[in-house]
This record gives structure tokens, sequence and C-alpha cells, in this order.
């Protein structure tokens, strides 16, 4: 653009370039690698075969792949292709990694807690009056399961739903607050930066606020459904805010002058105009922050506490919800000795968590597809 | 549509109830965050409060909080940072493969896979740690006591798997979605044209994003390496169900050591009086952490954002 007049800087050859290797590459493709793939897979599959353990065969596999893909493309295309490969095998490793954990902990969730969640015994029946003696029959003497989570189902679904009643308009109205009245200056810049704390605070920090909040206002020791809420709520306000915040700006700025030129109020405008807009983006949003509390287990059990029956009245006295269920049947079941009936119910809650969570997750990416605004004209 | 009052309108815009209620309830709520956040720090503080008054003889060991709560934050800390040190390079990795690599579908579904392992409650996390996991590190364990067993860290070796060592590697799983999806924004980010000059200097794929992407986007890392960091400090439940707690050692492969969330999801259900206080106090020690470590986290992120030249 401009006349350079600052003194020409030394030319700097290729090979003074951090990063840069002068080295000649020779052509090649990707099929060497894949037969070295198959190689290294029928190399771990042989060691497990002799008896070594899958896990540490499919390491010293893996290892062998990284080794010999060095080794053909040194030889086959030179030293940086070499290099090239071999990041590109640690770059699906990483991904294998990651997938490894979600696959086997899907699977044990499902074949542990399936044969239970289907059982209607399960899901219709609380655990009051239940003992370790009816345990001891159903694992001893083959009767048939009683005791389930119907308690905590409902539990889940008013505690979460009181949090969502909470969290919502007040996220969503400070979102507003955020894009609509106050998009720039030291005001709103404070607020995010509020929010931003507020994401990190731990789960059971949160339980313990409402439980010291409660101990306070009603007298130490007092747990009830409301503190469970008030507890999920510091933990759901500042995923809806950033969640609606994004969603609310990307709504056309062309709307709102469309609707303030012809004379809307301001606040006819976002009701009426920003809002049905951004309305899919909002409850994919809402959905997605309610999907990570609904499976939140140290507040509650902060907060909340543990029932054994059936309790809908959320200002009285503790309630149960899946996710404590799960815990408390998994850490201390009924009977010490005959662990497996409350392990089933343990692993049966976390199945419906994970069915839950997961349906959650689609149904927001769903609305979020379905009734996305559609853009161009 | 007649126009007799508008230069009227515009001297003095009319104030509406609508309106009033509308900005009203908006303003009220974004400073209920502000009301939010103070009560969580006063009422901690409140309910914490008797502890420091206290007798140091009456606190849990004896001594004083501080020495009680040491151990605790100790191993919280080697928790969470061998957790970020195993979870950091998998999750690079992870984003470079969703950004640079994988076609674009097949880079949506890794972002879904990634998403639901975000989603999975820590509750079945810790189960699953617990029951699958710890068994199968067991002759790992063993294998590190026998060969590297003159290291304080593997001095012996568990034999259920229920070690703090367990804990951190289901953390680091916990934490890897948060550092993927930072990581993978930033290095979406990098300027195409960075991107093209090294392929077009005869780069392989690995030099580009070596010599562009890596350089442009190491903010960007740290920051989400941080907040991973600040979200493995405050987890409770896996590490509660999985560890075997115990007193403060270095030794990682063995029962023993605790962190300051499970500490209080153990003990809050029976907890009375002035141990209630004291897990209170724990509570706010935490929080004071997790706090520090998420402001550096999104003071490095937003000052990528400010400078990133991709704006």
């Amino acid at each position: 653009m401009s006349v350079d007049t600052a003194p020409k800087p030394r030319q700097r050859k290729l090979a003074d370039i951090e990063g840069v290797e002068i080295d000649k590459v020779r052509a090649s493709s990707n099929r060497q690698a894949y037969v070295v793939l198959a190689a290294a897979a029928a190399v771990a599959a042989l060691l497990w075969l002799i008896g070594l353990n899958p896990a540490l065969a499919l390491v010293l596999g893996y290892a062998g792949y990284l080794v010999a893909v060095y080794t053909v493309y040194r030889a086959v295309a030179g030293k940086r292709v070499a290099a090239d490969q071999v990041a590109r095998g640690l770059v699906l490793g990483a991904f294998v990694v990651a997938v490894v954990p979600l696959l086997s902990l899907l699977y044990t969730v499902v074949v542990r807690g399936g044969a239970t969640a289907l059982d209607p015994a399960f899901l219709n029946q609380t655990m009051n009056g239940i003992t370790g003696l009816q345990d001891q029959a159903t694992q001893r003497d083959g009767a048939p399961l009683i005791g389930g989570a119907y308690h905590a189902i409902i539990g889940t679904l008013i505690i979460t739903g009181i949090a969502a009643a909470i969290s919502v308009p007040i996220g969503v109205f400070t979102a507003i607050f955020l894009v609509e009245y106050q998009p720039k200056g030291r005001v709103s810049q404070m607020i995010r930066f509020l929010v931003d704390v507020m994401t990190g605070i731990p789960s059971i920090v949160a339980g313990l606020f409402a439980f010291a909040l409660w101990a306070v206002l009603f007298g130490i020791g007092t747990k009830n459904g409301f503190a469970g809420a008030v507890a999920l709520s510091v933990l759901m306000i500042s995923t809806v805010v950033r969640n609606s915040e994004e969603m609310l700006r990307i709504v056309p700025n062309e709307l709102r002058e469309a609707a303030l030129a012809l004379g809307v109020p301001k606040w006819r405008t976002i009701a009426k105009v920003v809002l049905p807009t951004a309305a899919s983006g909002l409850a994919s949003g809402v959905t997605l922050a309610i999907a990570r509390v609904i499976g939140e287990t140290a507040p509650l059990l902060v907060a909340v506490g543990y029932a054994r029956g059936l309790n809908v009245d959320p200002s009285q006295g503790p309630m149960n919800t899946l996710a404590v269920y799960a815990y408390y049947m998994f850490t201390k079941p009924l009977s010490p000795g005959f662990r497996e009936p409350s392990l089933d119910r343990a692993w049966a809650a976390a199945l419906l968590l994970v069915l839950i969570v997961v349906v959650l997750n689609l149904t927001a990416r769903l609305i979020a597809k379905a009734f996305a605004p559609k853009t161009g004209r | 549509m007649t126009a007799t009052s508008a230069p009227e309108a515009q001297a003095r815009p009319k104030r509406r109830p609508g309106d009033i209620v509308f900005g009203g309830l908006s303003t009220a709520s974004a400073f209920s965050i502000l009301l939010i956040l103070a009560g969580v720090a006063i009422f901690l503080i409140s309910e914490a409060v008797p502890v420091f008054g206290a007798d140091p003889a009456e606190i849990t060991g004896g001594e004083g909080f501080l020495s009680y709560v040491w151990p605790l934050v100790f191993g919280t800390l080697v928790a969470s940072l061998v957790a970020m040190a195993v979870a950091t390079p998998v999750a690079v990795g992870i984003a470079l493969f969703v950004s640079h690599y994988a076609p674009t579908r097949v880079g949506t579904a890794v972002g879904f896979v990634i998403d639901l392992l975000a989603a999975v409650p820590s509750v079945v996390f810790g189960m699953w740690g617990f029951q699958v996991f710890a068994p199968k590190l067991v002759p790992l364990f063993i294998w590190l006591q026998e060969h590297l067993g003159f290291l304080p860290f593997f001095e012996s070796a568990s034999r259920t798997g229920r070690t703090l060592f367990t804990a951190s590697l289901v953390l680091a799983v916990m934490i890897l979605p948060i550092i993927t999806a930072v990581s993978r924004e930033v290095f979406l980010q990098t300027p195409t044209l960075h991107e093209e000059a090294a392929l077009a200097l005869g780069a392989t794929k690995w030099e580009m994003i070596r010599t562009a992407v890596l350089p442009f986007g190491k903010p960007g890392v740290i920051g989400g390496t941080m907040l991973g960091l600040g979200r493995a400090l405050g987890e409770t439940m896996a590490v509660a169900i999985i560890l075997s707690p115990g007193v403060f050692t270095w030794n990682l492969i063995d029962s023993g050591n605790t962190t300051v969330p499970a500490e209080i999801a153990l003990n809050f259900p029976e907890a009375a009086g002035l141990r209630l206080s004291e897990l209170i106090a724990a509570g706010l020690v935490l929080f004071g952490i997790t706090l520090a470590v998420n402001l550096g986290a999104r003071a490095i992120v937003n000052r990528r954002a400010e400078f990133s030249g991709a704006n």
C-alpha cells in the first residue's frame, strides 16, 4: 500500500525460518499407511490371542504403528512426510482415546441397567419400607426385585422444573439487558464478567450456598426441594445467559430497525420481533442448560438430602432425585452382604439419567435445526 | 400515518409503561446476578465463621483449620493437575482432528460425540470409574510399583484400583470436552491466508499446523486448559465414588489422599455443629481457588479475542 522507506530487512533464506526444513519430499500417498495400520492391527490381535492384556496389546500395536509408519515413509518419501504421517496417527489416536471411555461407559450403563430400567416395578415403586431383607431374598432366593426409583424420578422433575422456572426468566432477561439495553459500556462488561465468574462456581459450592442460605432463613439444617432448586439455579443461570445472549445477538439489526421505524415501542419490538426470531435458539439453549443440571448430584446431596419415599412438596423436608438415588444405591447398598439388587437399581437410575440427557441434547439440536430462521433472501 | 406529533415525539420520546416494566425487569435480572454472587460469598462466610473462632483442638485433626484443610487442598491440586496434564494433549489432538483433518460431516459428528461426553452426569462417570475402569488399572499400578517403585509416587500399588491416580484419569476424561471445545474454536479461527501461505511454500500438513495453527491458537489452548483445570478442581462425585480416601500421602497409586469436594460430599450428610462449619469453610477455600483459576483463564481467552487477527 504505502511506499516502504524503512531499511529492507536482510533477505532471509527459507531454511532460516523457524520450523521450515529444506528436505526433499518425494511423491507419496496414504496407501502405505493403511497397509502399516492393517499390519499393526494384526500384530495387536496376535499379541492379544497369545494371552497379553488386550489394553496392553492395543497400546503396543499403536506404538508399533507409529514407529513403522515413520520408518516406511522415511524410506519412501523423506523425513518431513514421515513426521506428517506420525502427526496424523497421533491426532487420530487422540480421537480414539476419547471415544473408548465413552463407548465403554455407555455399554456398561446399558448392559448393567437395561433390564432393571425396563422393569415396571422399578419405575412404579419407591424405596419405602424396603430393607436389606428384601434384597437378600432377591439375590439369594431369586425373588423379584422390589423397590424402585419412582420417587426419585418425580423428585428430579419437580426440582429441575423449579430450577428452570427460576433460571429461565432471570437468564433470558439478563441476556436481553446485555444485548438490547446495554450492548456496550461498563455495566454490561461487569455483568458479563460476573456471568463468567458464575460459570466457574463448583457445583458443590452452589449446594453449600443453598444450604447456608436456608440455614440463615429457616434455621440450620433445613433441607428441602426449594433449596435444591436454588442451588441448581446458581449453576443454570450462567448457561442460560450465555446461550441466550449468543442467540439474541444473531438476530439481524434490520428487523429491530424496521420495527422501531414503524413506531413500535422498544419493549414490543423485543417481545414481538426479537424474541420470536430467536425463539428456537433460546429453546435449544434452555434445553441444554436443563440437560446440564439434571444430572447434578453434589448440590442436591448437600441441600436436599435423601428421602426413601415419595415427597412431592418441595417446601417440606428431603426429596429424592435420580442422581442422588444412584449415588446412595451404589455406595450404601441396603444389604452390604447382598449388594447386587442395590447395584442394579443404581445402574438403572444411571441409565435413565443418561437417556434423559441424551434425549435433551438431541431435542436441543432438533429444535435449533427445525425452527432455525431461514437465512438468505 | 399522519405526522402531526412527530416533532414533539422526537424532542422527548414517550415513556410507555410497557417500556418501563420491560426495561426494569431486564435491569433487575442483570443485577440479580451480582446479588446471587455476593450472596454465595456472604452466606458461605457467615456459616463458616464459627471455625475461625474455635479452639484448634476441636477441629478435625486437633490442630486447627489450616492443618485440616491443606492436605485436602493439596490432594485437589494434584488430582486436577494430573488430569489437566493428561487431558490437554488429547484434547488438542481431537480439536485438530475436527478442525483440520476430518471432513466437515465427520467433524460435526465428532463434535456431537464430544458434547455427549460433556453431558454424561458425573455420578455415572464415578460408577463407571469404580466398577469398570479402576480394576483395569490394577495391572498397570502393579507394574509401576515393580519398576518405578523407588519413586515416592509409586511406592505401593492398590489391589482395587481406587486411587487418586484413577480419579485423576477419570477427571481427565471429564474435562476433555471443555478443552477440546475452546481449542477447536481458536484453531478454526486461524487466518486461512496463513495456512495457505504455509502450504504454498511446500509445507506438509503437519508443518502447516505447527507453523500457522498452533502459534495462533496457543493462548486459546492455554485458556481452555485452565477452564478445564477449574472444572476438575470443583468436580465432586466422580472423585467421591472412585477414591478410597485417607490421609495425605505422596503415593498416587494406593488408597489415601482426598479432595476438598469429595471430603464435603462424603461427610456433609452426617455432619452437625462445628463439623458443618468446617466443611463449609473448606468449600469457601475451594470457591476461592476455582475463582482465581477461572479468572486467569478468562483473562487469557479474552485477551486473545481482542488481538485476534481473525476479526
